[in-house]
């Protein structure tokens, strides 16, 4: 299943953040966040101890069942009195549920954590970045990986001459995106693929912000 | 405008280029002496684009000073720091200046240099650099539109004749062919069964090599290149030989290196010629070239 990838921000950055807001209502959610442990019921019960001792004020806490679904209004609307109490809510979610709540509520919204991709978990406590989003998917000419993505310079015509032993230049851990493509292909004896040319890429597919109608207007 | 260097290429002899780097700053002392050294002796001069992802003066002033001085600049351009827009216009003023050489590359990640936090570009890779010339050459930009004044540059390339794995770099380089590379710089090389390897295969197509030499300045050097380097491989035996020189004597083991190699490149007959780099002692170039008993 596609997932947000989030980090917590450091300790010095919240407190920046939070300066000025004495009474605070914290949200975490149960999905993306609760699996990569930065937003789900442990992290706010933690955060909310941490606050308590630097002298805030809780006004209450709650975990969201998916932060970014439309049921979210209505869980923040039973939740309104203690909501209401607080100079700000501190949200523990992807920035997804932190743009749908903001949506909803009158109240200055402080993130918690830092939204690093989308991605899947590949490996127990392992989270790959998968898809851009890019806009005009090249999958089918590089066997089924992103190099788009998967490529640290998002090269669509080979590797660079920064790979090292199927790695990439920037970090041994993270495998060279044409490597993987190149043995692909390979396998499938479609190398071909590999050889053909491929222009600069279109990078105003769908222009930022993106916006899309089932129906055009 | 006639490209000297590419006149090089296409003649008989053994050609010989060398690089300088643009300072971090503007006093451009240094690295005027280096051109001041170089203009003479070598077929074209590389001036490298914040090398490393370092941020310097830039390839282009690089190149004028080259050219203003009386030698003959061969342009890095890097696709890391600038969009399609930026880099046609910067070949557009470089033409136009009476720049006529270009070496396209993808350029390494920001996150080798010292500004970490920017934002790596990468709008176009090399092989599309390449191909961007051509078109520009043909008086059209890369969206379709006419130029009032075509540019004309004798543009290469470069490849890694030692990486692992090695033919995902020949397919690349395979598409910088196709692209309109005339010459393609390698990345250094220090086994020269492995190039001869390297260069039956290359000479299927139509472009120029120049064979990247590396001036090994201690062991130490080798092994942190071997450690650090992507497709750098320097072989024991020379490690050895770097080792065996006295205390502080190392260097004229890299220059005797060197010398002996680019010798046995040119007696061979393995390619085009040779592309020195001697990273930071730019100075020795001469005294490599008199060691490989050129010119």
């Amino acid at each position: 299943m596609i997932r947000s990838i989030t980090q917590k921000k450091t300790e010095e950055e919240l407190d920046q953040l939070l300066t000025g807001i004495a009474r605070i209502f914290i949200i975490g959610c149960g999905t993306c966040v609760t699996m990569t442990h930065t937003g789900g019921t442990p992290e706010v019960t933690e955060i909310k101890e941490k606050l308590l001792k630097k002298g805030k004020l809780v006004t209450g806490d709650l975990v969201l069942p998916v932060a970014c679904d439309n049921l979210t209004a209505e869980v923040l609307h039973e939740n309104r009195s203690k909501i209401d109490l607080a100079d700000g809510l501190l949200i523990l979610t992807c920035a997804f549920g932190v743009q749908t709540i903001a949506r909803q509520v009158k109240k200055t919204t402080i993130p918690g954590l830092d939204t690093l991709f989308i991605g899947k978990e590949t490996g127990l406590g392992q989270f790959d970045e998968i898809c851009t989003q890019c806009g005009s998917c090249i999958l089918g000419e590089t066997g089924g990986v992103c190099p788009v993505t998967s490529c640290h310079k998002g090269l669509v015509n080979g590797p660079c001459g920064g790979t090292k032993n199927g790695k990439c230049e920037i970090d041994e851990k993270k495998d060279c995106a044409w490597t993987l493509i190149y043995n692909r292909l390979k396998d499938l004896n479609r190398l071909d693929l590999m050889k053909r040319y491929q222009k600069p890429k279109n990078f105003q597919r769908e222009p930022r912000p993106g916006k899309y109608w089932l129906t055009p207007t | 405008m006639v490209s000297l260097f590419k006149k090089a290429l296409e003649s008989k002899k053994f050609v010989v280029t060398s690089e300088v780097a643009p300072p971090k700053g503007t006093n451009l002392e240094k690295i005027k002496h280096h051109i001041e050294l170089l203009k003479n002796k070598v077929d074209g001069i590389n001036i490298t684009d914040h090398q490393s992802s370092v941020m310097r003066y830039p390839s282009l002033g690089g190149a004028l000073l080259v050219k203003e001085m009386g030698g003959e600049p061969i342009l890095q351009m890097t696709c890391r720091d600038r969009n399609r827009l930026a880099l046609q216009a910067d070949l557009l003023f470089a033409y136009s200046r009476g720049i006529s050489n270009v070496l396209c590359l993808t350029g390494d990640s920001i996150l080798m240099g010292d500004h970490k936090e920017a934002k790596g570009v990468f709008d176009m890779d090399s092989s599309q650099l390449v191909a961007t010339i051509r078109k520009l050459e043909k008086g059209k930009d890369l969206g379709g539109n006419d130029l009032d004044g075509a540019v004309s540059f004798c543009a290469g390339a470069i490849v890694t004749p030692e990486a692992n794995p090695l033919e995902p770099q020949l397919i690349k380089f395979e598409k910088k062919v196709e692209a309109g590379a005339e010459f393609i710089q390698t990345q250094a090389i220090y086994d020269l069964d492995l190039f001869k390897h390297f260069m039956e295969y290359a000479e299927q197509f139509p472009v120029k090599v120049l064979a990247g030499v590396i001036l090994l300045t201690s062991a130490q050097m080798a092994r942190f290149m071997n450690k650090n380097v992507a497709g750098v491989n320097v072989p024991q035996n020379l490690i050895d030989e770097l080792s065996t020189a006295p205390k502080g004597r190392a260097i004229e083991k890299g220059i005797e290196i060197a010398g002996r190699m680019i010798k046995k490149i040119r007696k061979q007959k393995l390619c085009t010629g040779v592309h020195i780099m001697a990273i930071g002692r730019e100075e020795l170039v001469p005294e490599i070239m008199s060691a490989a008993e050129l010119g």
